[in-house]
């Protein structure tokens, strides 16, 4: 028997059967209550969203590759999780091109453009909309009301407010909340309210992301922290003046802090690796969700927090190794 | 009885089934077949060759001197002819130098070993290393220069698919223990301590009998790999830390693999040289066996014997699946520290098909060394051997925890064992600077 038929290869020769691919496509089935939720709530707006994204960014994603004259990599399914929560990030019915746009630059110019897979400092899902939104704030905010499914299904779309940002507008014209019944907290929990495509039923991102650690694909430290920090802070805002905000069970449910929370926040290639660094950054999402919501100009403030604390992940990652086994503090 | 557990860890399929149940068999000696001895079966200088071309030696025979402190004596496993000194491919460093003996028809009788007053001299002639797999000259290991205060018997055979240690703990229970407590006496130890993982009850149940009659501590383990690493034992079983870069001797303790014990029994008792130990042949091959193999013996002939190869093997590891090594051709002989051969299908093997990092920290999950695996492995690729310093690349013990658990089946561990030898002239440089 001729020798050279043997492989060899370095130690470990046996391996969890969990590949990349597989990761990204249990993060798939883990933002599927989500996307159920909004093809009921949307009807055929989410679904047509959903399926220009996908062909978008999947197709970008490969003639980039191609260009860079690289292994064509779609099938490790990370452009497939970028296109689904960009679509999730948008409003309910975006022109087509406003998701061309969006998938260009969470494809090409946040993600190729730094190396492809793993590469990338920012989560792409949000600098695309962060850029679309500084690009195109009437088409980014041009929401219609979560009940299309129920009136006519197609296109009789109604328009209307998010429940932040009418707060956030009625606090700036008049110092306080003026209408009464925003944002029950039961619509919000099951997504009956008006916002993002994705973002809007909390049950359904909780069922998700609580499916993902139970999967051991993310862990809990930063949903946990994150969520944490904003109620708490919220809370304290409110005790103090309940007329100038929601009380901190909307703002956990309202907008996308939970997709953020668990899909965006958990991002893998843009936040730290260890659990302490985890802690800390769930807390700076937090506090400048929380920040931006209470005293900025955006009645929404998970993208940019998100983002601000992708930066900072290199420095924590730097810092916060933890003392290997043994070590000796010298 | 306490246990304290390590951090990290991971729990591949144990796949011991095909032959935990089966005991040990003897693989008989073949008349005119050829065993390569290679004269470096540890880590530390190669023994010097003693036998000529054409001598005839007997089995137990001494044929290699051990050269240097880090060294060990190597016997002739069966008794025959010497028909060459010559190279003889060996897994890791390619080949290495040995002598080929002809098996003669009769294998009758073994030379004992010079037993002297120095219980650790008659181990040192003896040529004892550590059996689980690193090798180290037992004899040297049983020298502290410090009290030490615990002796550890290592029975976690924590590796998948092994087997040998878990019989040798059924079938030589009070052989082991015997060994241990010639140790325990002439080192003066208080305390001696046998770890056992838990899901090998049998073993557990049958040193449990001795418990009281030679006063040892028993500790079931916890089920995980690499529960049977020294340090990740003694913080277990002691939940004492040995320092980085620091032996168990540092923190009081010695640890011994439960096969180890074994020798040194067998050669103060019975005045046997290390001259033949037990192998688990398991995977795709007809009759997975636990067997007693003269050291020598080639692959091919070990396979051969457990009724050839089952199906197209792809694969041939020495060793247990997480730190053994592949083997490029089955003229490689039996060594003193091969507790396993495991053949692998293509359809038995993973998807080992490499992608970039996607920093999901799993492999810092898992690192029961404390690691950070992903960050090392960009030093590994850009060959930053001075980073690769300052983050302890250094403390790996090379598990191999972290490239298993890799979804995008990063060479994680592979990379960590092939820097080390630059890595290590950096820290001297710097160990001199700081002297100097
Ligand atoms: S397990 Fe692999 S993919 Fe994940 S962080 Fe470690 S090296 Fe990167
Ligand atoms: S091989 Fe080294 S780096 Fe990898 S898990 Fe084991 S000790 Fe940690």
């Amino acid at each position: 028997m001729a020798d050279n038929k043997f492989l060899v290869s370095f130690s470990p020769h046996t391996r969890d059967p969990l590949t990349t691919d597989k990761v990204m496509m249990l993060v798939v089935l883990a933002l599927l209550p989500s996307i159920l939720v909004s093809v009921y709530v949307y009807g055929f707006y989410a679904v047509k969203t959903y399926a220009l994204a996908v062909i978008f960014c999947l197709g970008l994603e490969a003639l980039f590759l191609k260009m860079r004259r690289l292994p064509v990599t779609v099938r490790d399914n990370s452009a497939l999780v970028t296109a689904i929560l960009l679509a999730m990030n948008m409003p309910p019915s975006p022109p087509w091109w406003l998701v061309l746009a969006g998938s260009f630059v969470a494809i090409v110019i946040s993600k190729q453009v730094f190396g492809g897979l793993g590469q990338n400092p920012f989560n792409p899902a949000l600098v695309g909309r962060v850029f679309l939104l500084i690009a195109w704030p009437a088409e980014m905010t041009s929401w219609i009301e979560a009940s299309t499914f129920k009136s006519g299904f197609m296109f009789d779309a109604v328009s209307t407010a998010t429940p932040l940002g009418q707060v956030k507008s009625e606090i700036i014209s008049s110092g306080h909340i003026v209408s009464t019944g925003i944002a029950d907290v039961a619509d919000l929990f099951l997504g009956t309210v008006s916002g993002c495509l994705g973002g809007d039923s909390a049950l359904a991102v909780l069922i998700g992301g609580l499916f993902l650690i139970w999967k051991r694909i993310i862990k809990w430290h930063i949903p946990f922290t994150y969520l944490a920090t904003v109620f708490l802070l919220t809370g304290l805002y409110w005790l103090i003046s309940p007329e100038k905000t929601l009380n901190p069970v909307q703002h956990l449910l309202a907008g996308g802090l939970m997709l953020g929370a668990f899909f965006m926040a958990t991002d893998y290639v843009t936040c730290p690796m260890t659990v302490k660094g985890q802690v800390l950054f769930g807390f700076g999402c937090g506090l400048l969700t929380v920040v931006i919501r209470l005293f900025g100009g955006y009645p929404e403030g998970v993208a940019f927090s998100i983002l601000i604390m992708n930066a900072v992940t290199p420095l924590i990652d730097n810092y916060m190794r933890p003392a290997s086994f043994g070590e000796v503090k010298s | 009885m306490p246990f304290f557990g390590f951090r990290g860890g991971v729990h591949p399929d144990y796949n011991k089934g095909a032959t935990s149940g089966k005991p040990i068999e003897v693989m008989p000696v073949k008349e005119g077949a050829l065993y390569g001895v290679p004269l470096a079966q540890h880590i530390g200088a190669p023994a010097k060759a003693l036998a000529a071309k054409n001598q005839e030696v007997k089995a137990g025979e001494l044929i290699g001197q051990s050269a240097g402190f880090i060294s060990a004596n190597i016997h002739a496993p069966v008794s025959g002819r010497v028909v060459a000194l010559q190279d003889l491919p060996h897994p890791v460093t390619g080949k290495t130098a040995g002598i080929v003996i002809e098996a003669a028809g009769d294998q009758s009788g073994i030379v004992p070993v010079n037993v002297s007053a120095k219980f650790q001299e008659t181990v040192l002639n003896a040529g004892i290393v550590g059996l689980g797999g690193a090798t180290f000259p037992t004899n040297v290991k049983l020298s502290p220069p410090k009290k030490v205060d615990t002796l550890l018997l290592n029975g976690a055979e924590c590796e998948p698919y092994l087997t040998c240690d878990h019989r040798l703990m059924l079938e030589k229970t009070e052989e082991i223990i015997k060994g241990a407590d010639i140790i325990r006496k002439a080192l003066n130890i208080e305390n001696l301590i046998i770890g056992i993982e838990e899901n090998k009850p049998d073993a557990l149940a049958a040193f449990g009998k001795f418990v009281s009659a030679y006063k040892f501590e028993l500790i079931p383990l916890e089920v995980k790999y690499p529960q049977g690493g020294e340090k990740q034992l003694i913080k277990a079983c002691l939940n004492r830390t040995v320092p980085e870069g620091m032996l168990p001797l540092e923190v009081g303790v010695i640890v011994h693999n439960v096969g180890t014990c074994l020798a040194v029994f067998e050669a103060a008792e019975n005045k046997k040289p290390l001259i033949e130990r037990v192998v688990t042949v398991t995977g795709a091959v007809k009759e997975p066996k636990n067997l007693l193999v003269r050291i020598g013996t080639p692959v091919k002939d070990i396979i051969e014997y457990c009724g050839g190869f089952l199906g197209d093997p792809r694969k041939v590891v020495m060793g247990g699946p997480m730190m053994g090594f592949a083997l490029s051709s089955l003229d490689v002989p039996m060594m003193k520290g091969t507790s396993g051969i495991l053949v692998f299908r293509s359809e038995d093997l993973p998807d080992l098909r490499q992608c970039s990092c996607i920093r999901c920290g799993r492999c810092v999950d898992v690192c029961p060394m404390g690691l950070i695996p992903s960050v090392m492995d960009r030093f590994v690729v850009k060959e930053m051997y001075e980073a690769l310093a300052d983050w302890h690349v250094m403390n790996c013990i090379e598990c191999g925890c972290c490239s298993y658990d890799c979804p995008s089946r990063r060479n994680l561990a592979g990379g960590f064992k092939t820097s080390k030898r630059e890595v290590m002239k950096i820290l001297k440089a710097r160990e001199a600077q700081k002297n100097g």
